[in-house]
């Protein structure tokens, strides 16, 4: 550490007032308060109970993410030595899981990170403003929200997407009205269609080596055409809630959602209200479907909903995001159950798409900003109303 | 239920806007605050469900090959379609020229805020849009009805939705050269890939 601020200190000057580098300036405090705790305090009083800033914020985010990206790393080698028959059982070959895991994973890490921050730091500097952390959380996102097949130049060509025309032409972070991570997503999804569109095999590794007769469905294109029958005859209802099937990296496991949701409501970044309202429309909407008997996803209850695909990471990580969601705390019980209502309705009645929940938080997204004006003229209405009694 | 699923598909999934981007000009232009905006939306929607169903009977009992046949056999060769632009656009004009004295002699303010782009409903191509795309898909009367009011809703629920993230967008550091109608086009284009959602639904 004595190393490190050594060397800033030393590098210091050329960036103060007046320096060679003065233009960098807000890259290099970027880097210090990253490693750093800021040395300025406040000199007059001040009414701050709690010092969180959007560092803290965003840290905390990528906190609650840890344990969906490690199950995730590790799902990436289970599903592609189960595909390859050489450790099918889940207790065997831990190692060689991980390291396969990491192997695929930390590239598309690297990459999401490498352009979006390599974008972020020259906007910054270009238009003279400081670097901000909302980049800590897309980064780690992008590539959880990413089949594990997906080549590594698309993920930094959805970045640059993402992080130009969703964020910074906006002004940057905490300006952007679509969630970044789900831009980048839905463009590949629509650019690159054969890549995500999730009837192909989603298990990383050369697929001229799987076993024969492997078919690598997805749990959702398995329900979608049999059932709730086919359903339960490839995948049990204890490997859909801790995860062990085929999906995108970080959405599978509920166990690791469920602890980053806890760690979000706790530190009370994330809103229970959206997360709850969304789930509750979800499962309101799959009952309904049950229950009518529509044919794609015949019978399939509303729990087995809730476990396949990416409902509850959407849920917790993508739909509670403060930037695009609805800011009211009742238009964020609208948002949530709409997107609820919405996400099914794409993922069961919608054969176009396989998934529902990146397009309805987008569609959402799009709308929140209405809720708000709504809610908003209407508490400015009650309150004309009672003050001219 | 056929009407059911002709309005869901003229207002969300063929979305006039965010599907055709017919109706820009205004769509753009109009969208600067939640209370104009809803103003015009509902003007549009007041226009489509008038002209498409009035069209529709101009067009079938005026202008279609053998509509004159009762008058006498002679005429029966008679086909008009050729006048269908002239004569929708005239429809959609003096609807036009109503719907402004109503507003002038009921909401005034509403008047004032729309300026010219009341007038420019004429040649809003939504709605001329609307009348084409129901000649063209054979709906029937009651049919064209509901779509009319259907894909109105669609424009109003759009402009409406742009218009509230632009009154948000004040407070943000846009760029300055993509400040104005240069981010309104990158919202609509976002906007487009988010109602992409519902592309490809079949009722």
């Amino acid at each position: 550490m004595k190393v490190i601020r050594g060397l800033l200190d030393q590098a210091k000057p050329h960036f103060t007032k007046g320096g060679k580098l003065e233009k960098f300036h807000y890259a290099y405090d970027a880097f210090e308060t990253f490693l750093f705790v800021p040395g300025e305090t406040t000199t007059e009083g001040t009414h701050i109970k709690d010092g969180i800033d959007l560092k803290r914020t965003m840290f905390t985010v990528v906190v609650a993410l840890l344990p969906c990206l490690l199950f995730g790393i590790w799902n990436v080698g289970h599903q592609h030595y189960a595909a390859t028959g050489e450790f099918a059982a889940l207790s065997s070959g831990f190692v060689e899981k991980l390291l396969f895991g990491l192997l695929v994973v930390l590239p598309m890490l690297a990459v999401s990170y490498g352009v979006g921050l390599t974008i972020e730091f020259a906007f910054a500097i270009f238009r003279d403003h400081p670097v901000n952390e909302g980049f800590l959380v897309s980064g780690i996102l992008i590539p959880l929200i990413m089949p594990p097949t997906v080549p590594l130049w698309m993920i930094g060509l959805a970045t640059a997407f993402a992080v130009v025309i969703g964020k910074e032409a906006f002004g940057g972070t905490g300006m952007n009205i679509l969630n970044v991570a789900l831009v980048a997503r839905v463009f590949l999804f629509f650019a690159y269609p054969p890549y995500m569109a999730g009837d192909a095999v989603w298990v990383a590794g050369d697929p001229s080596r799987f076993v024969d007769g492997y078919s690598g469905a997805t749990p959702l294109a398995v329900a979608y055409s049999g059932g709730l029958t086919a359903l339960d005859q490839s995948y049990s209802l204890e490997n859909l809630f801790w995860g062990v099937i085929p999906g995108s990296i970080g959405e599978t496991s509920v166990v690791a959602i469920g602890l980053g949701a806890l760690l979000l409501i706790v530190t009370g970044i994330g809103s229970w209200r959206i997360m709850g309202s969304v789930i509750a429309g979800a499962a309101a909407t799959a009952l309904l479907f049950q229950v009518t008997g529509i044919q794609p996803y015949s019978g399939v209850p509303p729990h087995y909903h809730l476990l396949m695909g990416s409902v509850l990471f959407a849920a917790v990580f993508m739909a509670t995001d403060p930037a695009t969601a609805a800011q009211t705390q009742p238009g964020k019980y609208v948002y949530g159950l709409l997107i609820g209502i919405t996400g099914m309705i794409i993922r069961v009645l919608n054969p176009a798409y396989p998934e529902g929940w990146m397009l309805a938080i987008l569609l959402l997204n799009v709308f929140a900003p209405l809720i708000d004006h709504w809610f908003i003229s209407a508490n400015m209405k009650r309150r004309n109303a009672r003050a001219l009694q | 239920m056929e009407l059911v699923n002709i309005f869901i598909r003229s207002a969300f999934i063929e979305n006039m806007v965010l599907a055709y981007f017919l109706g820009m000009c205004s769509f753009l232009a109009v969208s600067k605050s939640v209370k104009t905006a809803t103003g015009l939306g509902l003007a549009v929607v007041f226009m489509l469900s008038v002209t498409a169903p009035l069209n529709w009977l101009i067009n079938n009992y005026l202008l279609v090959k053998g509509s004159f046949a009762w008058i006498s056999p002679a005429l029966a060769e008679v086909d008009l379609t050729f006048l269908q632009f002239i004569l929708f656009i005239a429809v959609i004009a003096s609807m036009v020229q109503l719907l402004e004295m109503i507003m002038e002699r009921f909401f005034p303010p509403l008047y004032s805020a729309l300026g010219i782009f009341l007038p420019l409903i004429t040649v809003n191509c939504a709605i001329l849009g609307g009348s084409l795309f129901m000649i063209e898909r054979q709906l029937s009367l009651d049919e064209s009805v509901v779509y009319g009011v259907g894909s109105g809703f669609g424009f109003l629920l759009a402009i409406v939705a742009l218009a509230a993230i632009r009154e948000k967008l004040r407070y943000s550091n846009v760029p300055a050269p993509l400040r104005g109608l240069g981010i309104a086009f990158i919202i609509t284009g976002l906007m487009g890939l988010a109602f992409m959602s519902f592309a490809g639904i079949t009722l």
